[in-house]
């Protein structure tokens, strides 16, 4: 942990986590200043692994820039490509086939699933337990592995498109989500056992990191982030997008505001994405998986803004067009990026030792947060 | 409050802005010197009550640049797009980080990368570019890197 320590003349010590260190999941430097064992302050030193994203878009068209918001978020590839697609479809004003729209949230929920499901066991890992890592890797890889099926990527999927989907799902789909369904319940009260009832793991968690409604809000935090503050932010919800409005399911709001809120409200969420997956597998229309597009795509001139829940938060995508085949201007709104801005003030005056669960409970990815 | 309602209000609030037609939110411009003052209303009015800012950014026009913030009410669920012009030389415009405190990361980030001076920001020093940076801010449409190849 410890790079280089520094002492200042008023007795803080200057601490560096990171740039790398396996808590920070990633190329994240923190510069701490810690009086004893008391944090007076968190600095992040963010760019590590600046791709200038945005930049590199501009001269991408229509049809490219899409492959290289999978490596922003990379835990959330499908949910992101699926933004842009729904931002380029905006200002096309194009229909996209009902098959379509289903197969995206479905690829959503799962990717949802796989992202919480990895973040359960680093989280697990960071305070200390390695076997939680592996209950949730046998979960994530059936995941992966109908992800494979049908995108023929694991990671940075490059399935959604302006019109619907690269190509229609793999004849397996349906019965493999089916198995994984099964699997997936009968295998998450052990998660429950394993961790969230351990009574070491609790008083690591509980009233650690707090922050409030009102500052969740004014740091722009979301998703679970935000949620573990009673802030209500799910944008599936609120500005529902593709076919959310139609389905059932609860956003998760725990209002503690600690740790172990968030905590609760990534694992209850897997649950309800769970539901979300059985509404639909067995009413997946037949049709198209295409909407017809022209093989150059122009958008109009003007803006156009789409907002998307990942599975960290609202994720924001701003293409500014002068009616161009690329975009003038591409701004990401990363939720990664404003979660991070709260951690100096969620952690100002707590221990040293409790930095790392609360890191863990932001479920940063750092490329999101650098672009 | 629908959109037409909170346009009145907005104009009767503040007689001096224009709004900009076409896009999916109400989209407003004001003048650099007004915009601090008006932020601090939008965010503070009961019936306004913007309290999440969800987006802020800059575009570089080559003859001048936007500073745009998307707002959004956690309370009413409305949203609004503020823009405001600033000039190509030596641009500069009043933060809002005490306002709304995620601007305080978002203006280091358009700081850097368009080289918007923001008065009165906490600490407005460099957030993803490495330090001792000097040249040009990255994201503007002149920015030429002949080592780095960023424009493809």
């Amino acid at each position: 942990m410890i790079e280089e320590i520094a002492s200042t003349a008023d007795g803080n010590i200057i601490l560096n986590l990171g740039p790398q260190h396996p808590a920070t999941h990633g190329v994240l430097h923190l510069v701490i200043t810690i009086n004893g064992e008391t944090i007076q302050k968190v600095e992040p030193h963010l760019g590590y692994i600046h791709r200038s994203i945005e930049k590199m878009c501009e001269s991408l068209t229509y049809r490219q820039f899409i492959y290289v918001t999978s490596r922003m978020d990379y835990l959330s590839s499908h949910i992101n490509n699926h933004a842009c697609a729904l931002c380029v479809e905006k200002g096309l004003q194009i229909e996209i086939p009902s098959r379509s729209q289903v197969i995206r949230v479905l690829m959503d929920e799962l990717t949802r699933i796989a992202s919480h499901e990895l973040w359960w066991g680093a989280m697990a890992m960071d305070l200390g337990a390695f076997t939680p890592f592996f209950h949730a890797f046998r979960e994530r890889e059936a995941i992966n592995d109908i992800m494979e099926e049908t995108c023929g990527a694991r990671l940075t999927m490059n399935y959604m498109v302006p019109g619907g989907v690269m190509q229609d799902i793999h004849p397996n789909f349906q019965r493999r989500v089916k198995e994984f369904i099964t699997l997936f319940k009968s295998k998450v009260g052990e998660y429950n056992e394993l961790v969230t009832g351990n009574i070491i793991f609790q008083n690591r968690m509980k009233g650690v990191g707090n922050l409030s409604a009102a500052d969740a809000i004014s740091f722009g935090c979301t998703g679970p982030t935000a949620r573990g503050s009673g802030v209500s932010c799910d944008i599936r919800k609120l500005y529902p997008y593709e076919i959310y409005e139609k389905l059932d399911f609860e956003e998760i709001l725990e209002s503690d505001g600690d740790s172990f809120a968030r905590y609760m409200v990534r694992v209850r969420e897997m649950s309800q994405s769970i539901s979300i997956i059985e509404q639909l597998i067995d009413n997946i229309p037949e049709g198209d998986f295409q909407a017809k597009t022209k093989a150059v795509l122009k958008l109009p001139k003007g803006e156009f803004y789409q907002r998307v829940e990942t599975a960290r938060g609202d994720f924001g995508v701003y293409i500014v067009s002068e009616g161009g085949t690329t975009p003038y201007r591409i701004k990401y709104r990363s939720p990664g990026f404003s979660n991070l801005s709260a951690l100096d003030h969620m952690a100002r005056g707590s221990k040293l030792g409790d930095l790392v669960a609360m890191m863990g409970t932001l479920d940063l990815v750092i490329p999101d947060i650098d672009r | 409050m629908t959109i037409e309602a909170l346009k009145e209000k907005i104009t009767a609030l503040f007689p001096a802005v224009t709004f900009e037609e076409g896009g999916q939110w109400p989209t407003v411009l004001v003048e650099p010197t007004d915009w601090h003052r008006m932020a601090g209303i939008l965010r503070q009015n009961d019936a306004l009550y913007f309290d999440y800012l969800f987006c802020l950014t800059c575009i570089d026009w080559k003859t001048h640049l936007t500073m745009v913030y998307h707002l959004d009410s956690t309370n009413y669920r409305h949203n609004l797009v503020v823009k405001v012009n600033l000039l190509k030389m030596n641009p500069a415009i009043e933060t809002v980080s005490d306002i709304w405190q995620t601007a305080n990361f978002h203006e280091r980030e358009v700081y850097e990368m368009f080289g918007v001076n923001f008065l009165h920001h906490p600490d407005l020093r460099l957030l993803i570019l490495p330090d001792g940076w000097e040249g040009k801010h990255p994201l503007l449409k002149d920015f030429e890197d002949p080592i780095n190849m960023i424009k493809l």
